[in-house]
């Protein structure tokens, strides 16, 4: 880094066991947080719409999805699933509840979606692998198609539909079609701040220890004493949480009104790009492959145009796909241990710099 | 009790018409070979090399859709076939180039990763060479129906479970009587020590990767025929996974088992016990299906006993 560590001792337990032992690091993270939350002052509309909610909404849903497959080694295809229960859930919550507080109602609706994901979590404790993963499918397609087929979820609205109604924290409106994008941005923000938080202390306890136990090798996990049981499902348990959270997010801060289709399988393997992309294993590499998952294309129909070459709209749009997934295999093949990785080692680098020797 | 009802009387409607029952039974076992022939692609490549190829449904369309663009552009339907057998090898030696070679070794998950990357890329790459609209491929075989022995039977469906008998029958000889048969039966069950022996990796990669395409393209002809050859055929990959896992991720009679499994059962719960939940299952109904069958099995009913060390 530009900044020396050399000098710094831990005098203490705690300042050794700190989440960022080093002082610069502490300043870098809050000068971040700051700036996030003065972001809306500066940032257009169309910014705060278009990238920086839906990338803190999909950063939560990769934070879930890497608690359960990068911690916890369970392969899962069926985030978009659950991230439906949690908007089906918050939506019935909160139209049988107009008085509970909109965050309460993500947090309960978190929890149901929990409960779901512990019942679809239940066949990994035999299946393993692939096999597993093509199973979590089974929750995918099942729960889509409930919500599809069983009006009462959509307090049977003819369209199909479920739509964010007005609602207000601390006197402010954050959901509904009266909300700026500001004030949703910023609860999305701080739902995301504090469940990160949660997640990093989560995975360096015994809860988090357990889970690589089981992902490294989960016989011998089972002979030292951690039992599958629990483990494979309270990471089921948490990961739907967080997905759950972020599925209600994603209609009541994001979209606005969603139907089924926008949880379809699609979802599920961007959420699954995402964290592999980020790197699996890393609450860091979260943030970091929402981050270039969700800028790609955008940066990727932006350029045609920026170097002034105006392509017709469906070559366009067949490029962008061709495009998206040669960069995804040149970056397996570039680092296939993530965004997270190339962070640490370019950390790692800095520190040295300007004299590696 | 309604609910009961509606459980049970479906068993009586079989026992009252056995022949109806029947048909429907041929229906799921043709469309079931037809998943299976899809399925099959996924082995031969998890077989042998470890991939989960998530590609395999885009390749069952890209090979369609070259099929078919050359056969547009006035090729006739011979030479066109033949070419789009060379294009399918050209990309399996393609594939093993950019994509396989450069992540040896790395971990299973990072691998299916890469494949999805490259249903992208297929996806995109075979709607700009050959569009994006539906296109008919008529391989001269009319999708009506016969009576045989009463029961009636779909000319198409025929076809296409004749050609998964052939098909699975020419696999079985090619991997049991050839040289490079046996060669990738060695490199299935252990990597290392079939490089140990001298067999040259690479080669068989490509080789498995090359027949894994001439099964899509077989896969692509007969779905193309049925249901025209358009982009939505890349998700019948997902009609074919809870096939291969029922049938097992490395066993070629466990595709067709399972595929059969699968279509039968689908058929009977959706004809049948349908209307009870209000239809449209086929979605997941499968995947439950499969699952149950996991639990009981967990490698699937063919599929190598997973043995566990510490």
């Amino acid at each position: 880094m530009i900044y020396r560590e050399a000098g710094q001792f831990k005098t203490s337990y705690a300042s050794d066991q700190a989440i960022f032992p080093i002082p610069q690091d502490r300043v870098f993270v809050g000068v971040v947080c700051v700036a996030a939350v003065l972001v809306p002052l500066f940032a257009n509309e169309y910014w705060l719409q278009a990238i920086l909610i839906p990338f803190l909404i999909y950063s939560l849903a990769a934070l879930g999805l890497n608690l359960l497959t990068g911690y916890a080694g369970q392969l899962s295809l069926g985030t978009g699933g659950f991230m439906a229960v949690g908007a089906y859930s918050a939506f019935k919550l909160t139209s049988a509840f107009p008085g509970l507080d909109i965050v309460v109602v993500f947090l309960i609706a978190g929890l149901i979606t929990a409960g779901v994901g512990v019942v679809f979590g239940l066949p990994s404790l035999r299946i393993k692998g692939f096999y597993l993963a093509v199973a979590t499918l089974a929750a995918q397609f099942f729960l889509i198609w409930l919500f599809n087929r069983v009006a009462w979820f959509v307090n049977y609205a003819p369209s199909g539909t479920i739509t964010a109604p007005p609602r207000t924290v601390l006197g402010v409106m954050v959901t509904g079609p009266q909300a700026t994008a500001g004030a949703r941005y910023l609860t999305a923000l701080a739902l995301v701040a504090v469940f990160a938080l949660l997640a990093k202390n989560l995975v360096r306890g015994r809860v988090g220890r357990a889970w690589m136990a089981i992902r490294d090798r989960d016989i011998a996990a089972e002979i030292i004493g951690i039992r599958p049981l629990r483990t494979k499902l309270l990471a089921f348990a948490v990961s739907s949480f967080y997905c759950g959270v972020a599925g209600a997010e994603f209609v009541f801060l994001y979209l606005g009104s969603a139907e089924t289709l926008a949880f379809d399988i699609a979802l599920s393997f961007l959420v699954l790009f995402m964290v592999i992309i980020g790197g699996l294993g890393s609450i860091l590499g979260s943030f970091l492959g929402a981050g270039f998952i969700l800028l790609v294309p955008v940066f990727l129909t932006n350029a045609p145009r920026a170097v002034g070459i105006d392509l017709p709209v469906a070559l366009a749009k067949q490029l962008e796909v061709m495009v998206f997934g040669a960069l995804i295999i040149f970056f397996l093949i570039a680092e296939p241990s993530g965004l997270a990785r190339l962070w640490q080692i370019a950390k790692e680098k800095l520190r040295l710099w300007p004299f590696p020797h | 009790m309604d609910v009961l009802h509606g459980l049970v009387a479906p068993l009586s409607d079989i026992a009252a018409s056995p022949l109806f029952f029947v048909e429907v039974l041929v229906g799921g076992i043709a469309a079931g070979l037809l998943y299976s022939l899809v399925a099959l692609g996924f082995v031969l490549i998890f077989k042998a090399s470890g991939v989960f190829n998530f590609a395999q449904g885009v390749m069952v369309l890209f090979a369609a859709l070259t099929l078919v663009g050359l056969m547009d552009r006035g090729v006739p339907a011979p030479l066109a076939l033949l070419l789009s057998i060379a294009v399918m090898i050209a990309l399996a030696f393609a594939i093993e180039r950019v994509v396989l070679r450069p992540l040896v070794n790395q971990e299973a998950i990072i691998l299916f990763m890469a494949t999805i990357g490259l249903n992208f890329f297929l996806e995109g790459f075979g709607e700009m060479l050959w569009g994006a609209n539906v296109k008919r491929l008529d391989v001269g075989i009319p999708d009506t129906s016969f009576r045989m022995a009463g029961i009636l039977v779909n000319r198409l469906e025929m076809a296409a479970a004749l050609t998964a008998a052939v098909l699975v029958t020419i696999l079985a000889v090619f991997f049991q009587k050839t040289r490079i048969g046996r060669a990738l039966r060695a490199v299935a069950d252990d990597h290392e020590a079939a490089l140990s022996v001298g067999i040259p990796l690479k080669t068989i990669w490509v080789v498995v990767w090359s027949v894994a395409g001439l099964v899509a393209l077989a896969a692509g002809v007969m779905w193309g025929a049925k249901s025209g050859v358009q982009f939505s055929l890349s998700l019948i990959a997902l009609k074919a996974l809870p096939v291969l896992i029922l049938g097992g991720l490395t066993s070629v009679p466990g595709a067709i088992v399972g595929g059969i499994i699968i279509g039968v059962g689908e058929k009977i719960a959706e004809v049948y016990w349908g209307p009870l939940v209000g239809g449209a299952i086929e979605n997941w109904f499968a995947y439950v299906m499969a699952l149950g069958f996991l639990l009981i099995r967990p490698q699937g009913l063919f599929g190598e006993k997973i043995i566990e060390r510490v």
